[in-house]
């Protein structure tokens, strides 16, 4: 190759002091190339300082923060030297952030951030920069782009917005896109349109793209090669062909592995370390102490019909405005089966939810539970039937609460213990259940990590005894890794204890890791109700097939699928 | 990446904000033990002699060991006037915080957690109050109060009078914090997750979101302190609110403003001196607590 | 924007309402206006037919009713104390006051909006941390000591600038002004810093803390993650943004300089509305009281309506959301 690598990294070092005198090493020894048309991946879970790498390259580390060794050189020259050819942020890199919702000005036209950058980099004419703006915007296949050039943020589409932002950072025309994160926030279609994109701009553009990512199956999809981060170094590199079907590293095959797959279920998800897999050793917990094993059979436990939630917004000015969030649901949840329920963001699903669970009153429709009916003033007994778990580990605990306390809460209301002595030890015992141990339970919150405290908030839904598990979403924000171990925590469940489950995800490749039967959900309805095996093989409604071909596939790696040990349970 | 932000926000405590902590404590425990440790108890008037009035401080060539800090116009001791003067401030000061709390919180926690009209008609009322500047309204309440109680009286009603005035515009931004803490602690899963346990709204409320919000509003409250020490000053300064037989530090300082151009300035100085680091230190602390506990939380009048 | 507009312009006539019916109350019931207009020794029948006169006898919503539509019509009432219209008294002291809160908001603003930019950028250097410093200083000194301090050091020890007084002023139509001669601007410049100084400080504050709040966001990482100049991100993007929360206080923070005029007047012995209104109140002139009040509420609505109006311009969410 006679071109020069638009990025080449040597030997980089990010170090954060800290205030008690120590330092925190982010990014230790990282390097990379890239060369032209190139869309290289750098993955990793949270904290595995890929974003680090990203915002090192575009020179945006926020101080205390510093580069301490290493080189980064772009096209063969090192950020802002002097002259008119030296490298230009902006104009010779171009930076993509995760969230288009707030990387725009609300404040500004859309059409004015991007043609801010034309003319302050290329000195272009107002008149010349705004025609290159249109011409941009029309790149990136923004719909009616002169009208949307004097859009305000607020007026467009998350989709639309992320197209407004790679259009200013491809506005002059640079060498290099770095994408931290481009279509996390997005929904999954909208997330595929922004993908191939971005791989067809790198292509007609011969633009070298560094996509930092934790989206394993968007570096199937779009990337040539892909480095595999874990607590700021590189663990492995290479052609994403050969890394994703045979890692050499162990943690980048577990990483790997750990990815739910859409194509086949598995019976078990791979997990990083057996030590942290809780596996079957929960399962004589559960049964002997809890006493929960309830007979799977095929009578329904909860069914709805009906079910239709408006949300008015009143104004006095204009009269109310009807939305329809969810629109005459009707289905029934089997004792013992994992009911899953898919779509994408405002498709109601969260909605369904809230209402089962008693959280939203139904305009219209009826629940009915274990034979009764289920509105939404339910008595004691019903509302104990009835717990659910949510998407953020963060938010779902009380933060001044002692977590054993918090799980003893519902034992002590719903007075399933004798005493607060008996209580503790009930609580303790399902901690234990949720594999952290019995003696965490005097800790506060924040001294456990995301997966910990979603496996605290299965414990406390599970302290009621209910008879119906609601999941909303339950490993939305947790790494995959982490993800696994939770999942099978949630399948564990149903397995030894017999647990009825309403899961809820827009994840495809996860609900059909978890689920017996699935319910596709679009504006409010459910569009299509079978058996996970016949909707993932066989789609009968056009929406679900769409969203089936949207998610991009991974290859099955060539290593084995699972543990020997965990194959056997 | 968040624990490491925290970890390296978690500074210890600035000397200068510790100072002002020990200063503001110091002065409000030689406030409350004032009886014991004044020279003279300054609101009985008849052990004032004029003979003694107007009597430079020690350090200016007063001639008077008995007057520290000088005499004021009646012959009263500046010193002791200055400390009981500090007492009437933080008590008031005090005692409009407390029932602003109390009040705002009420208000904020009703409107926050049930929203709906109610809160619709909580809210509209603290809007009306808040475009009224506190000391507008403590104007017009103590107005209306000098019209309505007996004049004779005045040192008995005043301190209540005050402590309603400021409060009754205060609990505002309590009302305002706590509702805004509420809201957002109620949309959180954690709330969510025990309404789905069913525990009942009391529980809730005083359970789960009070703890939560409680150091915003420890925030206010400190912050609040100062400014209504500083409305009680001035009002008691435009002659509305302590009278001058049981002055407040504000009271001091229009006593000592009539005589400033014949050059004993010293009577409206050090009260004011005290007053202002009084507040000074209040306002170092409220603004440490307000970036260590709540960075979001604003100066919003 | 038409909805934002008329949805805040009632909530701002609901303020009216409230402030009237509070004059109203105060004007009506503290205290009884007939025992306090005639003499000392009037019959039960003279008062009695003063009662009648007033209509004090009729019903409150009447009596109400008719004191909206005087108050409408401009009639003010008399002032006990004084026997004058009230309406001349304020009106003679308007220009006063007015002039001087215009000064200190333009001090206020002038200086504290630029301050509060410079810390928040350089919200680590020396001088930065020296202001935050000082703008506690500013918070915790009331506007009289500060006041006093200042006749202290220039009118009383270097004998500079006078202490009382609005020096000479010109007679403008019926506006008197003392910004059309020197020994007006000498006599304003004392009064106006020591209104300014805590408004000054708190603006200051405020904006400060919003910038650092803007210059955090996503959307200004990405104005530099795009090269753009820093003045570029400081000066034309961010600070629109952090003016925004600002302008609201800021409109507030112009209401309650009328308000703390009236300290300012009295340090000052600034013949302003403020003056009269402290005046009225040890002296219990409730009709001097009500109608300052309603005059004060007026201003008040009508800074509101500026406000709302300057809002909506400035922030296009706010704007036709049917877009």
């Amino acid at each position: 190759m006679t071109m020069p690598p638009v990025l080449s990294i040597d030997g980089l070092r990010v170090d954060y002091p800290l205030a008690d005198g120590n330092n925190f090493c982010a990014v230790d020894d990282v390097s990379l190339s890239i060369q032209p048309g190139e869309i290289h991946a750098l993955v990793g879970e949270s904290g595995a300082g890929k974003s680090t790498v990203g915002n090192a390259i575009a020179g945006l580390i926020d101080p205390p923060g510093r580069i301490t060794s290493g080189t980064i050189l772009i096209a063969g020259k090192p950020l802002g030297g002097k002259g008119s050819d030296g490298i230009r942020l902006g104009r010779d890199i171009g930076v993509i952030f995760q969230d288009p919702m707030t990387s725009l000005n609300p404040l500004f036209t859309v059409g004015s951030q991007i043609v801010e950058t034309v003319s302050y980099h290329l000195r272009e004419s107002a008149r010349a920069s705004k025609e290159s703006a249109i011409e941009l915007l029309r790149t990136v296949e923004m719909p009616e782009p002169e009208r949307r050039f004097s859009c305000y943020p607020h007026q467009l589409s998350g989709g639309q917005r992320q197209r407004v932002v790679i259009a200013a950072a491809l506005s002059c025309n640079p060498k290099l896109l770095v994408a931290d994160e481009p279509t996390t926030a997005l929904d999954v279609s909208v997330q595929a349109q922004i993908l191939s994109l971005i791989k067809r701009l790198a292509d007609e553009r011969q633009l070298g793209v560094l996509l930092v990512t934790h989206n394993m199956a968007a570096v199937a999809q779009i990337a040539d090669r892909v480095s595999i981060m874990r607590s700021g170094r590189l663990l492995e590199s290479g052609p994403v062909s050969r890394v994703l079907r045979a890692p050499q590293h162990d943690y980048a095959r577990n990483l790997i592995q750990a990815v739910p797959r859409i194509e086949a279920p598995l019976r078990r998800l791979p997990v990083l370390s057996e030590k942290d897999d809780v596996g079957t050793s929960i399962q004589t917990i559960l049964e002997t102490r809890l006493g929960r094993r309830e007979a799977a059979g095929s009578d329904a436990l909860l069914t709805v019909s009906g079910l239709t939630v408006d949300y008015t917004t009143r104004n006095w000015l204009r009269g109310g405005h009807v939305h329809r969030a969810l629109d005459g649901a009707s289905f029934s949840i089997r004792r013992g089966e994992i009911f899953g329920v898919v779509g994408e963001s405002g498709s109601g699903k969260s909605t369904l939810a809230n209402v089962i669970a008693g959280l939203v009153r139904p305009t219209s429709g009826t629940i009915t539970f274990d034979g009764r009916p289920l509105g939404a003033n339910r008595d004691r007994d019903a509302r104990r039937a009835v717990q659910m778990i949510f998407q953020d580990p963060y938010s779902s605990l009380n933060a001044r609460m002692p977590v054993g306390e918090a799980i003893a809460e519902p034992i002590r209301f719903y007075h399933l213990a004798s005493s607060r002595a008996d209580s503790l030890s009930r609580a303790r015992t399902l901690l234990e259940a949720v594999g952290l141990s019995g003696d965490m339970g005097e800790r506060f919150p924040f001294a456990f990590s995301g997966g910990q405290r979603q496996r605290i908030s299965i414990a406390r839904a599970l302290a009621a005894e209910p008879s119906l598990l609601i999941c909303d979403e339950p490993t939305s924000s947790l790494d995959v890794s982490v993800q696994a171990r939770v999942l099978n925590l949630l399948k564990d469940l149903r397995d030894t204890a017999g647990q009825t489950l309403l899961f809820i995800s827009h994840d495809l490749a996860v609900v059909r890791q978890m689920c017996d039967r699935v319910a596709v959900m679009h504006a409010g309805c459910i569009v299509e109700l079978a058996d996970c095996e016949t909707i993932f093989t066989s789609p009968k409604h056009s929406y679900t097939r769409h969203l089936m071909s949207c998610v991009p596939s991974m290859p099955i790696s060539d290593c084995p699928p699972t543990h020997k040990k965990n194959a056997s349970a | 990446m968040k624990a490491l932000a925290s970890r390296y926000l978690s500074l210890k405590i600035p000397v200068f904000v510790l100072a002002a902590g020990v200063f503001a404590g110091a002065l409000t425990l030689v406030a409350v033990l004032a009886p014991f440790i004044a020279p003279y108890n300054p609101t009985n008037i008849s052990s004032f002699n004029l003979a003694d009035s107007e009597i430079a401080p020690l350090f200016l060539g007063g001639d008077d060991p008995r007057f520290v800090l000088g005499t004021d116009n009646q012959g009263r001791d500046l010193l002791s006037a200055i400390i009981y003067g500090a007492r009437i401030s933080l008590i008031i000061g005090a005692g409009a915080v407390l029932f602003a709390t109390l009040l705002g919180m009420t208000l904020g926690l009703i409107a926050g957690y049930f929203g709906g009209w109610i809160d619709a008609v909580i809210m509209r009322v603290a809007d009306v109050i808040l475009s009224f500047p506190t000391i507008l309204l403590a104007l017009l309440i103590s107005g209306i109060a000098r019209a309505l109680f007996p004049a004779a009286a005045e040192p008995e009603w005043a301190p209540i009078i005050l402590i309603g005035a400021i409060g009754t515009h205060d609990w505002v931004q309590y009302a305002r914090t706590v509702r805004a803490s509420t809201m957002v602690e109620s949309a959180k899963d954690y709330v969510r997750a025990v309404r789905v346990i069913g525990l009942p709204s009391r529980q809730i409320i005083f359970r789960h979101i009070v703890p939560n919000i409680m150091a915003s509003v420890l925030v206010v409250a400190t912050v609040n302190l100062a400014t209504a020490m500083l409305t009680e000053a001035t009002l008691s300064f435009l002659g509305v609110g302590m009278p001058p037989t049981y002055p407040s530090l504000g009271t001091l300082i229009r006593i000592g403003n009539e005589f400033m151009f014949s050059g004993i300035w010293w009577i409206a100085l050090f009260p004011a001196i005290t007053l202002v680091s009084l507040i000074l230190a209040t306002n170092v602390v409220g603004d440490w607590l307000r970036d260590r506990f709540n960075p979001k939380l604003r100066v919003r009048l | 924007m038409l909805r934002t507009l008329i949805s805040r312009t009632g909530q701002t006539l609901l303020v009216l309402l409230a402030v009237s019916a509070i004059a109203f109350v105060t004007f009506r019931y503290v205290g009884d206006p007939v025992q306090l207009m005639v003499r000392e020794d009037a019959s039960f029948a003279e008062k009695e037919r003063l009662r009648e006169q007033l209509g004090l006898n009729q019903p409150v919503y009447v009596q109400y009713g008719r004191f909206i539509s005087r108050v409408v019509c401009g009639d003010l009432g008399i002032s006990y104390r004084n026997q004058r219209p009230v309406r001349d008294m304020l009106t003679e002291r308007l220009p006063a006051t007015l002039e001087l809160v215009f000064v200190a908001t333009v001090l206020a603003l002038g200086i504290g909006i630029p301050l509060g930019i410079y810390s928040a950028i350089r919200r680590d250097g020396a001088l930065a941390r020296l202001l935050q410093l000082l703008s506690l200083i500013g918070m915790s000194t009331p506007a009289f000591v500060v006041g006093i301090l200042l006749i202290l050091v220039f009118s009383v020890h270097l004998k500079l600038l006078p202490s009382f007084g609005r020096g000479e002023t010109v007679q403008v139509g019926w506006w008197s002004t003392g910004l059309l001669t020197a020994s007006g601007w000498r006599s304003i410049i004392l009064p106006a810093i020591s209104l300014a100084l805590y408004q000054l400080t708190l603006i200051m504050r405020l904006v400060r803390s919003e910038m650092i709040d803007v210059l955090s966001t996503d959307y200004i990482r990405y104005a530099r993650a795009r090269g753009l100049p820093r003045p570029y991100i400081h000066f034309k993007l961010a600070l629109r943004n952090a003016l925004m929360p600002a302008i609201t206080v800021t409109g507030l923070q112009i209401g309650s300089l009328i308000a703390f005029a009236i300290v300012t007047e009295t340090v000052f012995q600034w013949p302003g509305m403020g003056l009269l209104f402290i005046q009225a109140v040890t002296f219990v002139d409730l009709s001097v009281m009500a109608a300052y009040l309603l005059l004060v509420g007026l201003i008040f609505v009508i800074i509101n309506i500026v406000v709302d109006i300057l809002y909506v311009m400035l922030d296009p969410r706010l704007r036709g959301s049917a877009a």
